[in-house]
């Protein structure tokens, strides 16, 4: 079982090796030789799964450690994977999804010339992560983590042609940076505090490292988790990451990257129980970000932004549960998973969408596509379902308990918390149904394709011919993973909640304590119902009842910021870069006036006093003699003077 | 004859000697009155012999007298040559050295 493990990563990373390098004898059978290594990958998951559930609750985790890696005197860096119930969670969601992804992939790409490459890159997305969620120490770790920044930023600059999609891809890896930085810090951090950075020693050394270590490293590494989940300050790139072809941003979103925070706060849970303070920074970073993803998600017309947004606000109730510490973090890993599957749903529906409809995101374009893309519609509409939580759907069990956590930590806190869950899932309510109202019912408001100087968004992809679109349904390989995402999103929270098998399942490993919320749970189950409701009518009376206007109203203040981001890349302007650019060039100014002045100055009167002294040789001989007849008498009066005195 | 009037005249000579050094254009005359100066030293030097009754100022009287026709020899042919070369025995015009 051990060597199985170490397979896991190697299988995709061999995949992306083969593809990457293998020339064009691979570009017929690159893309099923990318699904395989996927599937592989997932079939060994699953082999590792049943063996694990052999086994009882506390022998379930595998430790191995491959090679020495950085063996320097007292510092050790080990290749080692630790899989545990976490990190299997985690690899059945990535390799399962994942092969989902790809299979959709052969269809979606089946067109574009460089699909070998783009499958290359899905595996090694898809290795970096495993290494991500297997690494059993902080640097391994971080190894995945920069693997999986390097990935996205092949993936959603796949279309390199597009400047858009060059720059978004650029942004993606950029802000992914700030975030890396601090988690590098924290590494550093952890290996002076503890002189080690595996997990073991780590986790169970951290009740005894001060507070303020604690509370540093912790907010170094929520940092981290921020860029990779695109949490609030660094979730800038996620909106623009939709460059990317529509199975990535299914990837990104789902199953792998944004992710990675929520893994990183929950694996290090011991680490931000010692530090309290941090952990209210975790749980406003997770509220913050739920809402401000979900206004987000209101204001965009292009479908892609709009589940763009939906993700964010959705990573942002899987963090703020993470940061409640044992109350929450079975839910967040719970709705993870749920998520993953409705969210890869959602989007392989918007991709096969857009795959009908001559790659037109902007929603105001489609309408009525519920006659044309039956598969598409039920699966979509399942996910849709699932989302807002719709009891008896997936999302209704993760999200539920998430609100009911929120509330569960008292006091003041506990009630803003559990109000702005609440209030996030009603906008959440509000903004999905508004994308299906707008896709698939209301009159066809379709539009001829761009012209053809306008690049399109996704080149060869099914009805090229331009002119008015013929909506179709996808082909197999695109509908097939769509259906199975649908079943996920339907049945996979009821699965985890029988007998709460997911909340033993995830026990031993994260804990857990119940939370005693000043609601009943009834209650908050209710209020949730009352506000999906309130969230559905609205979208319903403001989108299904009247016809949507083909051109975007002007809107509010607030509609208009929502649909430029809430203004965060004019606030990443302002502050950001003019702050950079007037530091800079008051460093300049600093540069050219005090330290080349200093040194300029120095030089400079070295020279003048030079240029006084040199008067005093004027080659006349008496002139030298009269300076050596007084140097004489001088040396002779200070003698004279001496011997006196 | 009371011993201290040639140490008078000796500083007589000698300031007369630095006087002529210091303020004379003329290399031969500025030499004869680095020779004067050297005169002047000697003359002390013999003085002081008398009067501390031994014979070391005598002694050094000598390797002056040495040292200075050494010095002749050198200087005079410096001056010549420097007059070949330029015409002049100004010691002014020998002001090539500066900058």
């Amino acid at each position: 079982m051990e060597n199985l493990i170490g397979l896991l990563v190697l299988v995709p990373l061999a995949g992306a090796g083969a593809l990457l390098c293998g020339g064009r004898r691979l570009d017929r059978g690159g893309p099923w030789l990318g699904t395989l290594a996927a599937a592989v990958s997932f079939a060994l998951g699953v082999v590792l799964f049943a063996d694990m559930l052999g086994k009882g609750g506390e022998e379930r985790t595998l430790d191995v450690t491959v090679f020495q890696w950085v063996p320097v005197g007292s510092f050790r860096a080990d290749v080692g994977f630790h899989l545990d119930q976490l990190s299997m969670t985690f690899v059945l969601l990535i390799t399962g999804v994942g092969s989902l992804i790809h299979l959709y992939s052969i269809g979606y790409m089946a067109h574009d010339e460089r699909r070998r490459r783009f499958f290359g890159y899905l595996n090694l997305f898809l290795a970096a992560m495993l290494l991500l969620v297997l690494a059993d120490n902080y640097l391994l770790l971080y190894v995945g983590w920069e693997g999986v920044g390097l990935a996205s930023y092949l993936l959603i600059g796949f279309w390199q042609h597009k400047p858009s999609a060059a720059t978004a891809a650029k942004k993606a890896f950029l802000v992914n940076r700030v975030g890396d930085m601090g988690m590098s810090i924290a590494i550093m951090l952890m290996f002076t505090t503890f002189g080690t950075f595996a997990f073991g020693p780590v986790l169970t050394a951290a009740d005894r490292a001060g507070e303020g270590r604690l509370t540093a490293i912790a907010l170094l590494l929520l940092l981290a988790a921020c860029g990779k989940s695109a949490q609030v300050p660094l979730q800038s790139w996620l909106g623009d990451a939709m460059e990317g072809p529509t199975p990535v941003s299914a990837l990104i979103h789902a199953a792998t990257m944004v992710t990675a925070g929520v893994y990183l706060v929950t694996r290090s849970g011991a680490v931000f129980e010692g530090a309290p303070d941090a952990q209210t920074a975790v749980v406003t970073v997770g509220a913050v970000t739920l809402l401000f993803g979900a206004i987000v998600g209101c204001a965009k017309d292009d479908i892609k932004k709009a589940l763009a947004g939906s993700t964010m606000s959705q990573i942002g109730y899987m963090i703020l549960a993470a940061g409640l510490g044992p109350v929450g973090y079975v839910f967040a890993i719970m709705h993870l998973v749920t998520h993953g599957f409705f969210k890869a749903g959602l989007f392989l529906g918007a991709g096969s969408v857009m795959h009908g409809m001559n790659d037109e995101v902007d929603m105001r374009r489609y309408g009525g596509l519920r006659k044309y893309m039956p598969v598409t519609f039920v699966t979509f509409g399942l996910g849709y379902l699932a989302i807002i939580g719709f009891p008896g759907l997936s999302g209704f069990f993760s999200k539920d308990k998430i609100i009911e956590a929120a509330f569960a930590k008292g006091g003041t806190e506990g009630w803003i918390l559990g109000g702005a869950a609440l209030l996030g899932a009603a906008i959440t309510a509000y903004y999905m149904t508004r994308v299906m109202i707008m896709t698939f019912f209301g009159e066809e408001r379709w539009r001829p394709a761009p012209s053809p100087d306008e690049p399109s968004a996704e080149p060869a992809a099914g009805d090229r011919a331009g002119g008015m679109p013929h909506p179709h349904e996808s082909p197999r390989t695109m509908t097939i993973p769509m259906i199975v995402l649908a079943l996920g999103s339907v049945f996979a929270g009821g699965l985890f909640s029988v007998n709460d098998a997911f909340l033993k399942w995830l026990e031993p490993v994260t804990g857990h304590e119940e939370g005693n919320s000043p609601l009943g749970a009834l209650t908050v189950t209710a209020a949730t119902m009352a506000v999906l409701v309130l969230g559905v009518a609205l979208a319903w009376a403001q989108y299904g009842r009247r016809p949507v206007p083909a051109t975007a109203p002007p809107g509010s203040a607030l509609t208009r910021a929502a649909r430029r981001d809430l203004l965060q890349d004019d606030f990443n302007h302002v502050v950001l870069v003019r702050g950079g650019e007037h530091l800079t060039r008051s460093l300049v100014y600093l540069d050219h006036k005090l330290v080349d002045g200093v040194v300029n100055g120095t030089a400079a009167s070295v020279g003048g006093l030079s240029g006084r002294m040199r008067r005093l040789q004027n080659g006349y001989v008496r002139s030298y003699a009269v300076s050596m007849f007084g140097g004489a008498a001088v040396l002779i009066a200070a003698t004279l003077l001496m011997r006196a005195v | 004859m009371n011993p201290v009037s040639y140490l008078y005249l000796s500083a007589l000579l000698f300031t007369i000697g630095g006087v002529g050094v210091l303020l004379r254009r003329n290399a031969i005359v500025v030499f004869m009155c680095v020779e004067l100066m050297l005169n002047a030293c000697n003359l002390a030097f013999v003085t002081f012999s008398r009067m501390h009754g031994n014979l070391d100022g005598q002694v050094f009287a000598f390797f002056t007298m040495v040292v200075a026709a050494a010095e002749v020899v050198v200087g005079l042919a410096i001056i010549v040559s420097v007059y070949r070369a330029r015409h002049s025995a100004s010691v002014d015009d020998a002001s090539l050295l500066k900058l």
